[in-house]
């Protein structure tokens, strides 16, 4: 059991900072503010919740104690991070940021327009 | 901080924000409630409850805000220095120093055996102060134009 649980905490742990570097990686590579936002916000938030998993998994399998501390910040970073990213990206798109230059599509725009 | 008035939509933020805000309250008074045994305390509760507030500010205009919460923070200020002085002042009656602080165990109804210590009151007062002048420096700043 407790191997079980410390491979499994391991494999989040990893998980976790494995997807945090992707996302970083791809804040450094990506062309534009939207794209690199795309990757701020997804795979961060994941890695950030894989890692909280493997806390609260931790704490639980190996020390006994149930910390809901880390489930309320898995619950309040799930929520709160794609709405960051989302106001981001609109703050970003109302004043005016281009988009990447091989983008073939902007709806919004002509939403705008059509207002 | 938006301006009364103004229409934008901001479905998203307002909607999220009116989950967040319970969760950060929740949070706010369990660091209030565990600084005695553990991280946390009046000071870090009031800040957490004023980010809360600020969080409504953002996603609110000051004028909806007031309307949900209508307090005054200025009184609310003096009214924490006031419990926080009184506890103080309160040791006086048993003959001790003043600030003395004293703890017991009593049987409540549900939660049972409690340990009740009067540095909560004092922390009360902490807390009060800590979320009056915290509003009243953003809402002051907010407010000018």
């Amino acid at each position: 059991m407790i191997v079980i649980s410390k491979i499994l905490i391991g494999y989040l742990i990893l998980q976790g900072a494995i997807l945090s570097l992707i996302s970083s990686i791809g804040i450094l590579r990506l062309p534009d503010v939207y794209t690199r936002n795309h990757a701020a916000s997804k795979a961060a938030t994941l890695g950030v919740i894989s890692i909280m998993l493997g806390v609260f998994l931790y704490f639980w399998l190996i020390e006994g104690h149930v910390n809901t501390q880390v489930l309320l910040g898995i619950v309040f970073v799930f929520l709160t991070a794609p709405v960051a990213g989302h106001l981001i990206s609109r703050a970003a798109y109302h004043t005016n940021t281009p988009l990447w230059k091989n983008s073939v599509q902007d709806e919004l725009k002509q939403a705008k327009k059509g207002k | 901080m938006k301006k009364a008035g103004r229409k934008t939509n901001d479905i998203i933020l307002q909607t999220i924000t009116k989950i967040v805000v319970f969760i950060i309250m929740i949070f706010s008074l369990y660091l209030f409630f565990a600084g005695h045994n553990a991280p946390g305390g009046g000071f870090i509760g009031g800040l957490m409850t004023s980010s809360a507030i600020v969080l409504l500010l953002i996603a609110y205009d000051v004028k909806t805000v007031k309307k949900i919460l209508p307090v005054n923070y200025i009184m609310m200020t003096a009214v924490g220095l006031f419990i926080a002085v009184m506890t103080g002042v309160g040791s006086f009656i048993f003959g001790v120093p003043f600030l003395t602080h004293t703890f017991g165990h009593f049987h409540l109804p549900v939660l049972g055996d409690t340990e009740l210590a009067t540095a909560v009151l004092f922390d009360l007062g902490v807390y009060l102060v800590v979320i009056g002048v915290t509003m009243t420096i953003i809402q002051t700043i907010g407010e000018t134009e």
